[in-house]
């Protein structure tokens, strides 16, 4: 499942200068005059210790305690995230960290996924993997999320270290299968190769054929989103050697037919599985129909499943022997109803992560929460994706998964009608949410049964969910919800707004309220230039601001440009060049050590 | 009593009313704009509209279907597009299509079904890989251009497009060529 948008600490410090004087820190011993021992030696005691840390929170605070903390830090870390890579350069990154092994980019904003960005906006990762072709010859994993990457980077990267051992793509483009090819060919030592929710051309390349012929070191392989045919017996021969694969996920080009035959070679070991298409071509059943059943008995180490990319219903019931042990099933992309889903989710006892489409309605929900008691995660998305749809889910759903899934921590809901009531009723039975998302799909619409404003249903979220971190907001919404926000959101790091509020009022509340808001979007919001001002004191401290079709002008931001000058204020606007516009299109605005970036294009305006 | 009677009527009628463009909105047009899913501008869309949903907002939700809005719901267009829908992608005959053009580095594909005839289609091709394609004529084909379009049908013969009815291509169509240069000139111009 591609990977949340969570981030569980403060920015990695990559200021040039340490900040603090050696005078000042009791433990640190300063680098000349006073010592008893020399550098190296204390260096070398150093990194031996701080080897041990691993979380980047407590690197990042023992970077600060002094200047040789600072430095030596810089040597010994090895894994690197950079939540924006616009927040610097590349240079800075190869400076600063000496000894990297592993590298987890992100570029482009979340909204962005939604068309609100035009394309070709940026986030290359060409002069990334430029840099580190040259500082990190030992580079073993590279993840990036929404980044633009080419064939031409891949090459790069498969060329330039020869230790590669791991390649995480998410939501990421402009790259195909020639790309692949090069990485499958020339990374002997690659163990994951994982392409989740990309946007992969079909070059019309044999990918899967361009792994070396002898036995790999695969581990995990993930091509789900690959909308290519594949060539299925080098599918075959790649599983037949690959002794230490543990995740497969296939593409719908694969079908249930070939999917039997890859678990009749591979089964036991696999952890983790995606179906591929889950459907049969249009073959003669000879003997009756295949036994798939025993196919999946054979899988008895998955405890993740999805694909079912084109679904046979009838085929479903097959994969009822692994069910007991999932704890991670995804049925996203395949339209099931109750009917075909009840005697399933019957059986799935374990299921702490669980995806579908609302095609499974409120009796389907109903059907989870009697069931799945260790539930964590659970992801609603529409069947049809379209503001006036019919609504197959609504708050009776959301009600019945409060009452049953006591252990709830992330939630992501997507229907046409919510009460107030219910969100009450799920804050007070599942204080463990840390993720709430909820997206009624008809924009400002109220509570269904009162009529009322979702207000006090959001509210009750803020207040009740102790530990929520991330809130997406919908339906009618008042400055009151933010009000509630402001007042209650005091861990709440990223907030997604749509269609929502009354006046500048609403954002003030959650700018001057929550002192941990990393990431805020909001679009078509009537938000304007004082809201925009009442935050000033805490954009240094966030990751992005992104905010569409709202009120605010680009005097405005030109004062807030001028006014910080480590904040790249980037105002994205439309083809029509109209000076006289009342508002800004689009400002999306994030700190930086280096400065603006160079290859903004046309449509950007850095103020 | 009867004044009531009436004005339900006339409602009624209203309702039947035949008239393009969505019941609701008065101006035919704004279909056009639409289905914008990938787009260079950030407008929201028919904020005409938008005031009318404000104003009734605070009632029941009995409202006209609403325009479409950029990126509204926010579900990636991967997922959209890739959701088992029951009239799965067929094999071939028609619907989804791989367009290449001599030259480019990538294909692309097409549903053929979203277009009604050939101008449409070959507005769109222009706008994928930014080319032009000169004037379609009968005996003279493509005049005024290198690129010709041309297409594998069913046997697996190359043929120019245009050349047959659309509902016949549509439906014999397996894939996509922009052809250029000398090749183009063989295929596109005179017999």
């Amino acid at each position: 499942m591609p990977e949340d948008d969570e981030d569980q600490s403060p920015p990695s410090d990559l200021r040039s200068q340490p900040p603090c004087s050696p005078n000042k820190s009791r433990n640190c011993i300063s680098s000349s005059s006073s010592q008893t021992f020399p550098d190296h030696v204390l260096e070398n005691v150093l990194e031996n210790v701080l080897q041990f840390l691993d979380s980047r929170c407590d690197r990042n605070a023992a970077s600060l305690v002094c200047k040789l903390w600072w430095k030596v830090e810089g040597l010994t870390r090895s894994e690197v995230f950079i939540g924006n890579c616009y927040a610097l350069s590349p240079a800075r990154l190869t400076q600063r960290f000496k000894r990297v092994r592993s590298l987890l980019l992100k570029g482009k904003p979340r909204f962005a996924d939604f068309n609100l960005m035009p394309p070709d906006w940026g986030a290359n990762f060409a002069p990334w993997v430029s840099t580190m072709a040259k500082a990190y010859p030992w580079l073993e994993k590279v993840d990036l999320k929404r980044m633009f990457v080419t064939d031409d980077d891949l090459a790069l990267l498969a060329e330039s270290f020869p230790g590669f051992k791991e390649l995480v793509l998410v939501c990421c483009e402009g790259f195909g299968t020639s790309g692949i090819a090069v990485v499958a060919n020339k990374c002997r030592k690659l163990k994951v190769l994982d392409l989740i929710e990309s946007e992969v051309t079909d070059d019309e390349v044999d990918w899967v054929s361009c792994f070396p012929e002898d036995v790999t070191c695969l581990e995990s392989l993930a091509f789900d989103c690959v909308e290519a045919p594949i060539n299925f017996k080098a599918l075959e021969g790649l599983v037949g050697r690959s002794p230490s694969l543990r995740k497969l996920r296939l593409n719908r080009f694969v079908s249930l037919e070939e999917l039997r035959r890859l678990l009749l070679l591979g089964a036991p070991q696999l952890t983790s599985l995606g179906t591929g298409s889950f459907s049969r071509g249009d073959q003669s059943d000879e003997q009756g129909p295949p036994d798939y059943a025993a196919a999946f008995r054979a899988c008895k180490s998955v405890v993740c499943l999805s694909g079912f990319r084109e679904l046979m219903p009838e085929y479903l019931p097959a994969i009822l022997p692994v069910c007991a042990n999932l704890t991670s099933l995804n049925f996203s992309y395949a339209n099931i109803s109750p009917d075909m889903f009840k005697p399933i989710i019957h059986s799935c006892h374990k299921l702490q992560i669980f995806w579908a489409l609302d095609s499974i309605c409120d009796e389907g929900l109903q059907a989870v929460a009697a069931t799945c008691k260790e539930l964590r995660e659970l992801r609603i998305f529409p069947f049809d994706p379209r503001e006036d749809s019919e609504g197959p889910v609504s708050e009776l759903g959301l009600q019945a998964i409060s009452e049953g899934c006591r252990k709830l921590e992330s939630l992501l809901y997507f229907c046409q009608r919510m009460t107030n009531a219910a969100l009450i009723a799920m804050s007070h039975n599942c204080p463990e949410l840390t993720v709430f998302r909820l997206c009624i799909m008809g924009r400002h619409r109220p509570d269904h049964v009162t009529g009322k404003a979702m207000d006090e249903g959001f509210g009750a979220i803020v207040k009740n969910c102790k530990k929520l971190t991330r809130l997406a907001v919908s339906g009618l919404l008042t400055d009151q919800a933010f009000r509630y926000m402001g007042e209650y959101g005091k861990l709440i790091r990223t907030l997604s707004v749509a269609f929502a509020g009354d006046s500048d009022m609403a954002l003030r509340h959650v700018l001057e309220g929550c002192p941990r808001l990393q990431k805020l979007e909001i679009r078509d919001s009537p938000f304007g230039d004082v809201a925009l001002r009442s935050g000033m004191h805490r954009y240094y401290n966030m990751r992005f601001v992104w905010m569409s079709a709202c009120s605010l002008s680009m005097g405005c931001c030109k004062d807030v440009a001028r006014a910080m000058p480590n904040l790249v204020v980037e105002v994205i606007g439309s083809d029509d060049d109209d000076e006289n516009r009342e508002f800004v299109d689009t400002l999306y605005m994030y700190r930086s050590l280096d400065g603006p970036r160079k290859d903004a294009p046309q449509f950007v305006t850095i103020l | 009593m009867e004044n009531v009677g009436v004005c339900d009527e006339f409602v009624n009628l209203k309702a039947t009313e035949l008239r393009l463009g969505l019941p609701g909105t008065e101006d035919g047009g704004e279909e056009e704009r639409q289905k914008v899913s990938c787009c260079k501008s950030n407008k929201r869309a028919f904020p005409e509209t938008e005031k009318d949903i404000e104003s009734t907002g605070k009632t029941k939700p009995a409202s006209p279907p609403k325009a479409q809005i950029v990126g509204w719901p926010p579900v990636r267009s991967y997922r959209k597009n890739n959701i088992q829908t029951k009239k799965n992608e067929s094999e071939g005959q028609g619907m989804y299509v791989k367009v290449s053009m001599d030259g480019a580095p990538y294909l692309r594909k097409i549903d053929l079904t979203v277009y009604k005839q050939y101008p449409e289609l070959m507005k769109s091709l222009e706008n994928m890989f930014k080319f032009s394609v000169g004037e379609y004529c009968e005996r003279e084909r493509y005049k005024g251009s290198e690129f010709v379009p041309t297409y594998e049908d069913k046997d697996g013969d190359w043929m120019l497009v245009g050349d047959v009815p659309w509902e016949m291509f549509v439906s014999s169509c397996k894939r996509l060529r922009i052809m250029k240069g000398s090749e183009a000139k063989g295929l596109g111009c005179g017999v």
